[in-house]
């Protein structure tokens, strides 16, 4: 017996950061809006206090604020003819859960794409002739620029009080930013974070060598600071817990320190928490949602009718939803025909630990998820020359470190035993003398990278897991050498008493016991057609024009940074496209 | 909350004089009572809508909600329980329900409880209404009030609880007593310097009557009434009490324990948002400011802030100077302070070793009139419970302080709460461990989970 609400004008499926925003941006628009949280309710206090919230055990280890696996999950094979298996501790990503979603449990990397990143295919193949990307790689453009996408960018920046240092302001190049952004309308809201000890000694170097360090751009904010819906951040400290922690200081950008208390306040907008979607219902036609069914907190079967429908869980569950609704045509990896679970991607990642003696004083316990690191970009996207390396893309370099938590950034240098007297002595040696040097790289999209519905396993309701279809490519491996090379350069320069690198090399598989980034993208992406894409420049369906998807399941191909800057750019862009177009005359924004 | 309506502390007192009996001289400050009203008065002007919205917002300046809307419940249906050290009393229905509301009720009998303290049968109110300071408030704004609770809110169907009080002590007479001796007359307030200062006026016939600061921030005298009622009662005037187990701040110009360093423009801030560069509300005023002052206009807050300000300091206190020797120490790593390595691990992420705080989002404790209050029972209550900014209109994050009560001993707190008042500048007394105790049995605060 399903149960039928009222009808509302909009219903948000996932309360994070995409669905918080969209909510905010149509309650103030005065549409009746209801946001569905599967998970729990949750807030800085009592959720979150200190200092409770600083515990790597809970939250770090045993994954809190995730969403329970044995629950639901994902299928992982790495090759088409392979059985995939269900992803049953995390390391590789995460899967979010409760109210605030990932942004809850995110770094704050707070970055932009670069200009050429929105236009990744032809970009490539003008400057390099279309023979340059191999056959398989199956990276697109978006059908928007990054003059159009700034105001967008930078509004997103404005809502977290974003620390950072402009490198081009309106076209002025500044020092100490990063020189190869796209103009920016405005500097930061905040100023940097202070660089931490580590960063400053990988910044020395790199300036050294010629290169253009700046601070990582972080939505750590580096003083209070009250965004536009009146909602006041707190100062980052430095604690050393951020990633996988809620943040007692409402330091980080989160749906709780940005958007939910003024959201909270609208009397036409309705959270309902323990509402776990299956499905979006569409009407005989298929061409229209009618509204979202979902199970309550008691097991029952509501469902919520609704003229606009915003799924704007997380990447994966997004996929995973359109593909249980029967929305788009699913994606066929021998024909690269179909756009839904198509250009499934994701990061590569090198982690170099420098250890130095016990003169040098690193620390670690000051770290900030994001502020306070130091960034090279000279070798991302394509702000290098790539004809004499022969991989496309490329990414970051970061020194420093997020923190010196006991259990999971206790460096010891290689050759140390796992466990025991000699661990524990280097343990000791080391822990305050070692920082770290990353390359965060981009992961280009490929025919063989795709995500469907699992045959075998269900989830604890009986709906098919998701399948991840996955495997590294030439591609990558060129280019995690590459960057790793560059950071072997720096580390040298930094002169540690030792370093020790981890590092995927052609013959590694994908591997989801180990950690990168987390960063997953794709399967429902956006772009100028949609015989290749599922979504428009405005992330609304081509099938069912009620229905925009957010989120990074729009990239087209992963980028080599963080991803939620984007995500918030292209949630912003579309929640002004629904404001000032689309509530006016309902229907496809873009032609087909 | 049950600790919501803190005023009702009196009836305890006015048992005792009933039961001691009226016959001692008790140097009322005020006249006899005044008239007592006309109960058969009927409303001298027309409802309009203007005139109902005018009494909507008189309701927000006398903070009527605070005490008659129960917390989940509707809005003036009453109910809200207080607990006083001889049983409970219920605040009552003020909506227009004929039969369980105040619905039936002429103006005269509707003045004459606002504003005297006497119910339509004659007898007396506990005056935890505070009939005291809403003898002040003028006819226009009286009409308006009943105005707005006649035709402007919604009407209820809730009986009022009666109160849970045993006899004799339940005896209404010696309430009767009370309001003889102690309810001024009814007349509009005024402050010295009102007649050339329209600013000024306003700001006293806010603070004196509507807003009935002084039910909370005056101290009381031996029949448990307000010390003084306006600034020409005496300079206990707005000088601070206890209440509740908090310590109300003193209001006046003292410059460590009082607003002395305030600017009118911080007051302002404060009761527009609950905090400002100096400090953040906590206890009952987070209820004034969510109800009342928040939903001001800002012409009455510059009243208010321009009145408090005219309020002059005992001239007993020397200024505050800050002090950055502890900070220093505790950058240099220095903790052989007492309490300074409990105020390190437990405070110092939000308040930091210099005490300073951030603007509108960690308060300062470095000068907070709070730290340096003579009674040390507010920071000691805010140690052990924590305490939330409320969320406004305009400033809708709520910054919460956890409470410690479950991770500090009696003596790390009595450590803690000494190293803050005797620190930048700071110049409290020490504070001890029995005290502590003392504060954490009155407030039911749990003990600390884990022993050292």
């Amino acid at each position: 017996m399903t149960i039928k609400m009222k009808p509302v004008d909009a219903v948000v499926i996932g309360m994070g950061w995409t669905g918080s925003i969209l909510s905010m941006e149509l309650a103030l628009e005065g549409l009746n809006v209801v946001g569905l949280e599967r998970g729990e309710y949750r807030d800085t206090s009592p959720d979150f206090t200190y200092p409770k919230a600083a515990d790597e055990l809970k939250y770090g280890i045993r994954g809190d604020m995730l969403r329970k696996l044995s629950k639901e999950s994902v299928t992982v094979r790495h090759n088409e003819g392979d059985s995939a298996v269900p992803y049953r501790q995390y390391n590789a990503f995460l899967l979010p859960d409760n109210l605030g979603g990932a942004g809850m449990h995110w770094n704050g990397q707070h970055y932009r794409p670069s200009p050429e990143d929105l236009k990744f295919r032809s970009h490539n193949v003008q400057r390099y002739g279309a023979n340059f990307l191999p056959a398989n790689m199956t990276i697109q453009d978006y059908d928007l620029t990054y003059e159009e996408l700034e105001p967008f960018l930078d509004k997103f920046e404005y809502l977290c009080g974003t620390s950072g240092q402009a490198g081009n302001l309106n076209g002025t190049m500044i020092n100490g930013g990063n020189p190869f952004e796209g103009a920016r309308s405005r500097p930061y809201p905040t100023p940097p974070v202070p660089n931490i000890y580590g960063a400053e000694l990988f910044a020395q170097a790199a300036r050294q060598m010629g290169y253009h360090p700046f601070p990582q751009p972080s939505a750590n904010c580096s003083q209070p600071y009250t965004n536009f819906y009146g909602v006041r951040l707190g100062p980052c400290n430095l604690c050393g817990f951020c990633e996988r922690f809620g943040c007692f200081l409402y330091s980080k950008g989160s749906p709780q320190t940005t958007v939910l208390p003024a959201l909270r306040q609208k009397p036409n907008f309705e959270l309902r928490t323990q509402s776990w979607v299956t499905r979006i219902n569409l009407d005989n036609t298929g061409k229209r949602a009618i509204g979202v069914t979902y199970i309550n907190a008691g097991g029952e079967e509501v469902f919520q009718p609704a003229d606009l429908v915003v799924l704007s869980s997380f990447q994966l569950n997004n996929v995973r939803l359109m593909l249980m609704s029967g929305i788009g045509t699913p994606y066929d990896p021998s024909t690269g025909k179909g756009v839904i679970g198509k250009n499934f991607a994701y990061q590569m990642m090198s982690a170099t630990s420098v250890f130095y003696d016990k003169d040098v004083p690193i620390n670690p316990f000051i770290g900030a998820g994001s502020g306070g690191s130091v960034i090279i970009d000279e070798f991302n996207s394509d702000h290098f020359d790539h004809s004499k390396y022969g991989f496309v893309g490329g990414g970051y370099i970061i020194g420093g470190q997020t923190g010196g938590r006991p259990i999971q950034q206790l460096a010891v240098p290689s050759g140390t035993p796992a466990w025991g007297e000699a661990w524990k002595r280097a343990a000791k040696d080391n822990y305050l003398h070692a920082t770290s040097v990353v390359s965060h790289g981009a992961v280009q999209s490929y025919q063989d990278a795709y995500l469907d519905l699992d045959p075998t396993y269900r989830d604890t309701l009986g709906n098919p897991l998701l399948r991840m279809t996955f495997d590294w490519h030439d591609n990558e491996y060129k280019m995690t050498q590459f960057l790793t090379d560059r950071v072997h350069e720096i580390v040298q320069q930094m002169k540690p008493k030792s370093y020790s690198t981890l590092m995927r090399k052609p013959g590694d598989h994908f591997n989801v016991r180990q950690y990168q980034t987390t960063h997953v993208t794709g399967g429902i992406i956006t772009g100028a057609d949609p015989s290749s894409s599922a979504v428009n420049r405005y992330l609304q369906s081509w099938d069912v024009p009620n229905l925009f998807v957010t989120g990074a399941s729009a990239f087209p191909q992963n980028i080599g940074y963080n991803p939620t800057g984007l995500i918030g750019g292209l949630t912003y862009f579309a929640a002004n496209a629904i404001r000032t177009q689309y509530l006016k005359s309902p229907g496809p924004l873009v032609q087909a | 909350m049950a600790s919501k309506i803190t005023p009702l502390r009196v009836v305890a007192g006015l048992v005792i004089l009933g039961v001691v009996g009226l016959g001692v001289a008790v140097g009322a400050p005020v006249a006899f009572g005044g008239d007592s009203g006309n109960p058969s008065a009927s409303l001298p002007v027309p409802i309009t809508p203007a005139l109902i919205q005018r009494g909507s917002y008189v309701a927000v300046e006398g903070d009527c909600a605070a005490c008659h809307t129960n917390p989940g419940g509707q809005a003036f249906a009453g109910g809200l329980p207080i607990n006083t050290p001889i049983g409970a009393v219920f605040t009552s229905n003020i909506t227009p329900d004929k039969q369980t509301g105040i619905g039936s009720w002429s103006y005269g009998e509707f003045e004459r409880a606002v504003r005297r303290g006497v119910r339509p049968d004659g007898t007396a109110m506990y005056p935890a209404m505070p009939f005291p300071s809403y003898a002040h408030i003028d006819d226009a704004d009286m009409e308006a009030l009943y105005a707005y609770f006649s035709k402007g809110v919604q009407p209820v169907v809730q009986q009022d609880k009666p109160a849970n009080i045993p006899w004799p002590l339940s005896m209404r007479w010696p309430l009767t007593w009370w309001r003889w001796f102690f309810a001024p007359v009814v007349q509009p307030a005024s402050a010295p310097g009102s007649a050339q200062d329209a600013e000024l006026a306003r700001g006293a016939y806010l603070v004196e009557g509507l807003e009935h600061c002084g039910t909370c921030h005056t101290d009381r005298g031996i029949g448990l009434q307000e010390l003084a009622l306006t600034p020409q009662g005496g300079p206990a005037y707005l000088a601070g009490a206890v209440v509740d187990n908090y310590s109300a701040s003193d209001l006046r110009g003292d410059p460590l324990t009082g607003l002395g360093r305030w600017s009118e423009q911080d007051i302002v801030e404060f009761l527009q948002t609950g905090h400002n560069s100096k400090t953040a509300a906590f206890g009952g005023m987070t209820d004034v400011v969510t109800h009342s002052t928040s939903h001001m206009q800002l012409s009455d807050l510059q009243a208010i802030a321009h009145f408090i300000k005219s309020l002059p300091g005992s001239g007993q206190e020397q200024a505050f100077v800050y002090n950055p020797a502890v900070a220093l120490e505790l950058q240099r790593g220095d903790v052989s302070a007492r309490g300074a390595q409990d105020y390190l691990n437990n405070c110092a992420s939000c308040h930091l070793s210099s005490g300073a705080g951030y603007t509108d989002t960690f308060p300062a404790l470095a000068g907070n009139p709070v730290v340096n209050a003579a009674n040390p029972v507010s920071l000691i209550h805010i140690v052990l419970t924590g305490g939330s900014t409320p969320p406004t209109a305009g400033a809708p994050t709520s910054f919460t302080m956890p409470g410690f009560a479950d991770r500090l001993s009696d003596q790390e707190v009595a450590d803690i709460v000494t190293f803050i008042r005797s620190s930048w500048g700071n110049q409290g007394a020490p504070i001890d461990a029995s005290t502590v105790a003392g504060v954490r049995k009155a407030i039911n605060a749990p003990e600390p989970t884990l022993s050292k």
